[in-house]
């Protein structure tokens, strides 16, 4: 088992358009360097220097990691996580 | 000939350019109209300005156009009404209201964008111009959309209120009303923007659309002699309106239009929908999401949009955020009314209420000029003020009968 990771559409060109990948437990932004391994492109996508991009949500099993630990939210082997582009404009999914 | 260089990611700052396009594909960021400030500082002064029609396109530099004005010829330059009697109710010396319940054609500063974002979609060659909306934007975009002569797809949440469903269809739009709340019908408008060539104002003609906002910020400063006031305050929805403000009297700066620019921009919310007031009380810049719960419909946003720009600008300029009850809004639009003759939506309760707040705080000083953004018509909410308000006199058509009701208002009965 691993953790679950929804790619967002505008991610799936670094995914081989794969809508889910798995990744290795820890802090979000080392699950995001290990993603980056295997799909090269994508940490700096979504992070920039070690802290997730403004106008990227990410959610670990639907909540917000910025209500939770931001970058330092542990997941573990069974959890989802997804990565949602906020777009301006856009609302937040869970209201 | 514009002045337009490209659009910029306000994030990355990665350059684009001037097409229908609002993200950035890079690092998901919105999107931002760049400007070439040294040709337009020479190309207008305080001069060439004052001599042109008084509406918002006579600062047309410093809109994202690339030809002539198309849309909204005679929207904007709205008066800013010296406000002497409600300056003296809640204790400051000097105090205006901007006054943006009267916009051509539809009475809301939506007036402005969509004149805006129309131009633009002229020039871009659409034939259909859409939006989701709950009101304000729904009748801007129907009505200059018409006149304009675009087809227009108008997407509103069904249970809607009938009086602001009519305020639509009378300039016969395709009104699609959706089985869904705000939020679902704005989801549903990103896939219906991804999927067909149209204009949607505030979705993918975005970065346009919101430069307009701007124009309310040029006109104050022109009206108050040139001159920024001290305090400015907006109400916040999506927190565009805050943050175009500024950035308004910032490039009235840079272009050497105003000499000196000392502004604190305060935000104005419902308690019910306080996203970005509660973030600037806790002095933080990460805007949690809400669901909203307000009357003030027009500013029910729940997860903001600009909220983190708005933030920053209220941060940078010293300015404060407050946020209001129902009751307090319900108040503030009566007494907005009382003083100085001006029914404001909803919204204007929410920026007199919180600006009543902010004064009584310490936060806005009795010194100095202060500038309330009152941005919609209040005869759009009428339900809000139902059974808050007084009752008429009834009385027999005979003066015997009127006389009796005349006496009781003498005693102040």
């Amino acid at each position: 088992m691993a953790v679950k990771v929804r790619i967002p559409t505008p991610l799936q060109r670094l995914t081989q358009g794969k809508e889910e990948v798995e990744g290795a437990g820890g802090t979000i932004i080392s699950l995001v360097n290990d993603l980056d391994r295997k799909y090269p492109g994508l940490a700096e996508r979504v992070s920039e220097n070690g802290k997730i991009r403004r106008f990227v949500n990410i959610y670990v099993n639907d909540e917000d990691i910025r209500f939770l630990n931001a970058e330092e939210t542990l997941v573990k082997d069974g959890d989802e996580v997804s990565i949602v582009p906020a777009i301006a404009g856009g609302t937040d999914r869970r209201l | 000939m514009g002045h337009v260089k490209g659009l910029k990611c306000r994030e990355c700052g990665r350059e684009y350019p001037v097409d229908p396009i609002y993200v950035c594909e890079f690092c998901f960021g919105p999107l931002e109209v760049g400007y070439d400030y040294k040709s337009i500082a020479k190309a207008i002064t305080r001069k060439k300005i004052e001599q042109r029609p008084q509406t918002l396109w006579r600062y047309r530099e410093l809109l994202p156009i690339d030809g002539d004005p198309l849309v909204g010829l005679a929207s904007g330059f709205t008066p800013l009404v010296k406000a002497d009697n409600l300056a003296r109710e809640i204790g400051i010396d000097e105090l205006f209201i901007k006054d943006d319940t009267v916009v051509h054609p539809t009475l809301s500063f939506k007036d402005r964008v969509v004149a805006v974002a129309l131009t633009k979609a002229k020039e871009f060659d659409f034939d259909t111009v859409a939006c989701a909306s709950t009101g304000n934007l729904a009748h801007s975009v129907s009505a200059h959309g018409a006149r304009a002569g675009f087809k227009r797809f108008i997407f509103i949440p069904a249970s809607l209120e009938a009086s602001k469903i009519v305020a639509s269809l009378v300039y016969e739009p395709n009104l699609i009303a959706v089985d869904g709340n705000y939020d679902e019908v704005n989801r549903l408008c990103s896939e219906v923007a991804n999927k067909y060539r149209w204009a949607f104002v505030n979705i993918n003609i975005r970065p346009f659309y919101a430069e307009g906002s701007k124009t309310i910020g040029f006109e104050i400063v022109e009206q108050m002699g040139w001159k920024a006031p001290d305090h400015i305050v907006v109400p916040c929805a999506s927190g565009s309106l805050l943050t175009k403000v500024w950035k308004a009297l910032k490039e009235f700066k840079q272009i050497g239009i105003l000499k000196e620019l000392d502004t604190k921009i305060f935000g104005a919310q419902a308690t019910g929908c306080g996203p970005i007031a509660t973030a600037v009380k806790a002095g933080t810049d990460v805007i949690r999401p809400v669901k909203p719960n307000t009357i003030a419909k027009s500013l029910a946003i729940g997860n903001p949009a600009d909220g983190f720009y708005a933030s920053q600008v209220i941060k940078e300029t010293g300015g404060y955020a407050e946020d209001v009850s129902d009751q307090e809004i319900i108040d503030a639009i009566k007494l907005l009314a009382r003083t100085e003759g001006i029914f404001a939506e909803t919204a204007g309760g929410v920026t007199l209420a919180s600006a009543i707040k902010l004064i009584k705080a310490g936060r806005i000083t009795r010194e100095g000029t202060t500038v309330i953004c009152i941005t919609g018509n209040g005869l759009k909410t009428q339900e809000a003020l139902q059974g808050h308000t007084m009752m008429p006199h009834h009385i027999k058509p005979s003066l015997a009968s009127f006389e009796g009701v005349l006496g009781k208002i003498s005693r102040g009965d």
